[in-house]
C-alpha cells in the first residue's frame, strides 16, 4: 500500500494532531508528581490541623518545603490543564465553545498554579 | 471548506445506555468525576494558602469556614476525591506496562479503587480528626 507521508512527516512522527505522544506523556509524568504531591498533602495537613499561623508560617519557612509545594502546585496545575483539555474535547463539539473552554481552561489552571505559588513563597519569606 | 456535520441518520455504536453497569467501567466514569472535582477542589487549597498568606484574620476566617460542618462536609469529599483518582492513576500505570488486562485482574484492580480509596480517607481522617477538635468539642 502506498505511504502518503512525507519523510519529514515520518521522522518528526506528531500525527494528524501535530502533538504526537506529548499530550500522553505530559500527563503521566505530571501524574506520577502527583502522586508525591498527595503524599506531601496528606503530611501538611496531618502536620497543620487545627494549627495556628505561627507553625503555618514555620513550616513553610522551610526551604524544601516550600520549594517542592511550588513544585507540585506547578505540576498539578499542568496535570489539570490537560485533564480537562481532553473532558472538553470529548464532550464539547462546537468550535467556538470548545476554544472558549478550552481558553478558560487555561487561564483557570494558571491562575490556580500562579496565586498559590505567590501565596506559598509570601509565607515562606515571611508574611 | 465544507464543514462536517455529524448526521443524525447514522447508527450510534451501543455504549452507556445499552451495557449493564460493571465495576471496571463504573472506576472509568469515577475518574473522570473525581478529576474534574479536584480540578474545582483546588480552588479550596488556593484559598486556604491565600488566607495564610495575607494574614491572621483571613486565616482564622479560612479555619472557620474550613472546620464548619458543611466545610468539614465538602474537604471529607475532595480528600476521598483525590485519593480516589490517585489509586484510579496507580491503576492506569499498571495497565500502562501492558499487564492486568484478564478480567479477573480488570476486576480486582477496579474493586481495589473503590474500596482502598474509602479505606484510606476513613483512615486519614481519623488521623485529622483529633488535631481538629472535632470529636472532643
Amino acid at each position: 500500500m502506498a505511504d502518503f507521508r512525507t519523510p519529514l512527516s515520518r521522522v518528526k512522527g506528531l500525527g494528524s494532531a501535530r502533538d504526537g505522544t506529548d499530550h500522553f506523556w505530559a500527563q503521566r509524568v505530571t501524574a506520577i508528581a502527583n502522586l508525591f504531591m498527595l503524599a506531601f498533602l496528606i503530611y501538611t495537613a496531618i502536620s497543620l490541623a487545627g494549627q495556628p499561623l505561627s507553625e503555618v508560617r514555620d513550616y513553610f519557612s522551610s526551604p524544601i518545603v516550600a520549594g517542592l509545594a511550588v513544585l507540585f502546585v506547578l505540576a498539578a496545575s499542568y496535570h489539570m490543564r490537560i485533564g480537562m483539555q481532553v473532558i472538553v474535547e470529548d464532550y464539547v463539539h462546537s468550535h467556538g465553545s470548545k476554544t472558549i473552554l478550552l481558553l478558560l481552561n487555561t487561564f483557570f489552571c494558571a491562575a490556580v498554579g500562579l496565586i498559590s505559588v505567590v501565596a506559598i513563597l509570601k509565607l515562606n519569606f515571611g508574611a | 471548506m465544507a464543514k462536517a456535520e455529524a448526521s443524525a441518520q447514522r447508527p450510534l455504536s451501543p455504549h452507556l445506555t445499552i451495557f449493564r453497569p460493571y465495576v471496571n467501567m463504573m472506576m472509568s466514569i469515577m475518574h473522570r468525576i473525581t478529576g474534574a472535582a479536584n480540578y474545582f477542589g483546588t480552588l479550596l487549597i488556593v484559598f486556604w494558602l491565600v488566607s495564610a498568606a495575607a494574614g491572621q484574620e483571613s486565616f482564622a476566617f479560612a479555619n472557620d469556614v474550613a472546620g464548619s460542618i458543611p466545610g468539614l462536609l465538602v474537604l471529607f469529599g475532595l480528600t476521598w476525591s483525590l485519593i480516589h483518582h490517585a489509586l484510579g492513576g496507580i491503576r492506569h500505570f499498571i495497565w500502562d506496562t501492558g499487564y492486568g488486562f484478564d478480567i479477573p485482574t480488570v476486576r480486582l484492580l477496579s474493586w481495589s479503587t473503590i474500596i482502598g480509596s474509602l479505606v484510606l480517607t476513613t483512615l486519614l481522617w481519623a488521623m485529622i480528626a483529633p488535631g481538629l477538635g472535632v470529636f472532643n468539642g
